[in-house]
């Protein structure tokens, strides 16, 4: 049995936990120990995350200071930043006779696909928020289907897609057909194909900006909209001045998720291109990572490029995170 | 404000319609389209004889002596399809149930433990975990790799089990993958059961401490209970992510007979021949038809869960 008052005591000092400074401040040896007892339900799984996360991680940037290539194990006992060097640089590293290509292509075709699939991603889900949000018959329906590609594999609407931009099958270059335009080759266009890959991730994940964009509409009290209404502000007006700016919150964490999403878009391209080489105009870092690791034996180098596209995502995450926690979101 | 619900249900009515809620319905409508035509398309392509496929009319169902060019009907691209993907899918059942239930049940005690119990100093184990979800998986491979193939000998355990009913050799693999999926499914799954558990109010779990119940008890007696709502959400999305990943199969399992069913999509339908679209939209649809029954079935879960 536990004394009332101790327990009132930390009650109140659990509110003011939650509420004011998110955890730092602590009332005595009662919540030391509850620390401890409620160890085996939080200790294991962090031991996992530990160990499989943030162990992994540290073990690649070690791996990427070694000269680890082809078959055998890798040595820890000679670390230098040459892999960091032919990055950025180019050239012949010491544990290969070939010479290696910089990283600046795949970086800068990371950067245009992260920018084009995040922005306009945002703009239909915000367009196609707006439009479920006017008290439409069978929203639940046009929700649904917008959502839909989003329960798919990356594996199965890179399929759909090939398809759809097949030269003499494809439904993209019918369209074109009927407009008098082609056919044109899009998948191994090197012109198009970063583009086509761009709009079918759009096609899979705007559904997602939607929904983002749908939950910070709906948290709008209503007493904005009618007070711009009782202003005589067009629809149109009303939105850009009153309603957009309030979905800031909305916005930002869309972004986040979508941005790392393009990071992710590794297994799209392997799937589009049946392999590890979508082809200097459409490689990003993540093809290029495992390429180099997994397709040529180049193990160290690979963890290099992993380590900057690791640095990529942290710096869109770590500001996320610290205003979620300065603002006690988390 | 009556001013506004006014409008509203004028606009609503059968025979009020504005030229404007045309236009909104059209647009909704177009955009239902270009969501839904590629699996569209994939579908009526699907059920066409690939002998008299001739991609003349992709999106019109195969109905060949009535509507000359779009092909005969036939299942048989879905036969190929299971020949095809039939190993694949078996290995990734074996995968996507204990990764998923194994993820959702720890992901609810690390977030009963670092929410329902407060102590001094959980946010910080918190923010690892939050940290955990956007991590892009590159930067852990080539030391997963390393792990599941030189330092753990889980090949080697897994030779006398062999000799067990249903017990392959190669299943080493596929376990290797239930556990590195556990790990990375964890930070998703912790931060949906702590939104879900910061929600319900203190004072049941005040009253059965006052009642001396052990932590574990409360776990047992009341967050379990209450967290069933969220463990539907939590495995919905877990069932997803885990079944379309392509990349921790690609270099954990690599190659061979524990290769999962997004690895044998990939090279599908494609032969010296040329392509077989028929059978790579059958193959495409039956690798995705799971998630897409669950989406059906359950998607506004599915929705909360990507939501969060």
């Amino acid at each position: 049995m536990r004394n009332p008052l101790t327990v009132l005591r930390r009650r109140w000092s659990n509110d003011e936990t939650v509420r004011t400074d998110g955890g730092t401040s602590a009332a005595g040896s009662v919540l030391d120990r509850d620390v401890v007892r409620s160890a085996p339900f939080w200790l294991p799984p962090f031991l996992l995350i530990g160990l499989f996360i943030y162990g992994a991680i540290i073990w690649n940037i070690v791996l990427s200071l070694t000269d680890f290539q082809g078959l055998g194990s890798p040595d820890y006992t000679a670390l230098d930043i040459e892999n960091y060097v032919i990055a950025f640089f180019g050239g012949t590293p010491s544990w290969s006779e070939l010479t290696v290509s910089p990283i600046w292509n795949s970086a800068w075709n990371t950067v245009v696909l992260m920018v084009s699939f995040s922005v306009v991603c945002l703009a239909l889900g915000l367009v196609l928020a707006i439009l479920v949000d006017q008290k439409i018959r069978f929203e639940n329906t046009f929700r649904t289907i917008y959502l839909l590609p989003m329960s798919l594999s990356f594996v199965v609407t890179a399929k759909f897609w090939l398809y759809m931009y097949n030269v003499e099958t494809g439904l993209v270059n019918i369209l074109l057909g009927a407009v008098g335009v082609g056919p044109i080759e899009i998948v191994q266009n090197p012109d198009l194909k970063l583009a086509a890959v761009a709009f079918a991730l759009i096609w899979q994940f705007s559904g997602y900006a939607m929904i983002v964009y749908l939950a910070g509409l709906r948290a709008i009290p209503t007493s904005h909209f009618e007070a711009a209404r009782v202003d005589g502000a067009s629809t149109i007006r009303m939105y850009w001045r009153v309603i957009i700016p309030q979905l800031r919150t909305a916005t930002v964490s869309a972004l986040v998720v979508l941005t790392v999403f393009s990071l992710k878009a590794f297994d799209f391209l392997f799937s589009m291109y049946g392999g590890y080489q979508p082809g200097p105009s459409a490689d990003i870092l993540a093809t290029r990572m495992v390429r180099e690791a997994y397709a040529n034996g180049n193990w160290a180098y690979g963890s290099a490029i992993a380590v900057i596209l690791f640095i990529m995502a942290l710096a869109i995450v770590t500001p996320y995170i610290y205003s979620q926690y300065k603002r006690g979101e988390l | 404000m009556s001013h506004e619900t006014a409008t509203t249900t004028d606009e609503r009515s059968l025979f009020g319609y504005t030229w404007q809620r045309l236009t909104l319905y059209t647009v909704l409508a177009a955009m239902t389209v270009f969501y839904l035509i590629p699996i569209e398309t994939g579908l009526m392509t699907a059920i066409t004889d690939p002998a008299s496929y001739t991609g003349s009319y992709p999106y019109l169902p195969p109905l060949e002596p009535l509507i000359p060019g779009t092909g005969e009907f036939s299942l048989a691209p879905w036969q190929g399809a299971l020949d095809g993907l039939g190993q694949g899918l078996v290995n990734s059942i074996i995968l996507v149930v204990p990764a998923t239930i194994l993820s959702g049940l720890l992901g609810s005690m690390a977030a009963f433990g670092l929410t329902t119990i407060s102590w001094r100093g959980q946010i910080g184990i918190y923010i690892l975990f939050v940290a955990g979800i956007f991590i892009p998986y590159q930067a852990v491979l080539v030391p997963l790799t390393q792990f599941w193939y030189n330092v753990v000998p889980l090949q080697a355990a897994f030779q006398p089990l062999a000799a067990l009913p249903l017990v392959e050799t190669y299943h080493w693999k596929l376990v290797a993958l239930i556990i590195t999926h556990t790990a990375y499914g964890l930070p998703i799954c912790t931060l949906l059961f702590r939104a879900h558990y910061k929600k319900l109010s203190d004072e049941m779990v005040e009253a059965a401490q006052l009642d001396g119940a052990s932590v574990a008890t409360i776990y047992r007696r009341i967050i379990l209970p209450l967290s069933i709502p969220m463990f539907a959400v939590v495995f919905i999305y877990q069932f997803t992510q885990i079944w379309n990943d392509l990349l921790f199969a690609l270099t954990i399992i690599q190659f061979g007979d524990a290769a999962v069913v997004t690895q044998d999509l990939v090279g599908i339908g494609v032969s010296q021949s040329g392509t077989n679209f028929p059978l790579r939209m059958a193959a495409a649809l039956l690798a995705a038809l799971p998630t897409l029954l669950v989406y059906i079935f359950f998607g506004d879960k599915f929705a909360k869960g990507v939501a969060a």
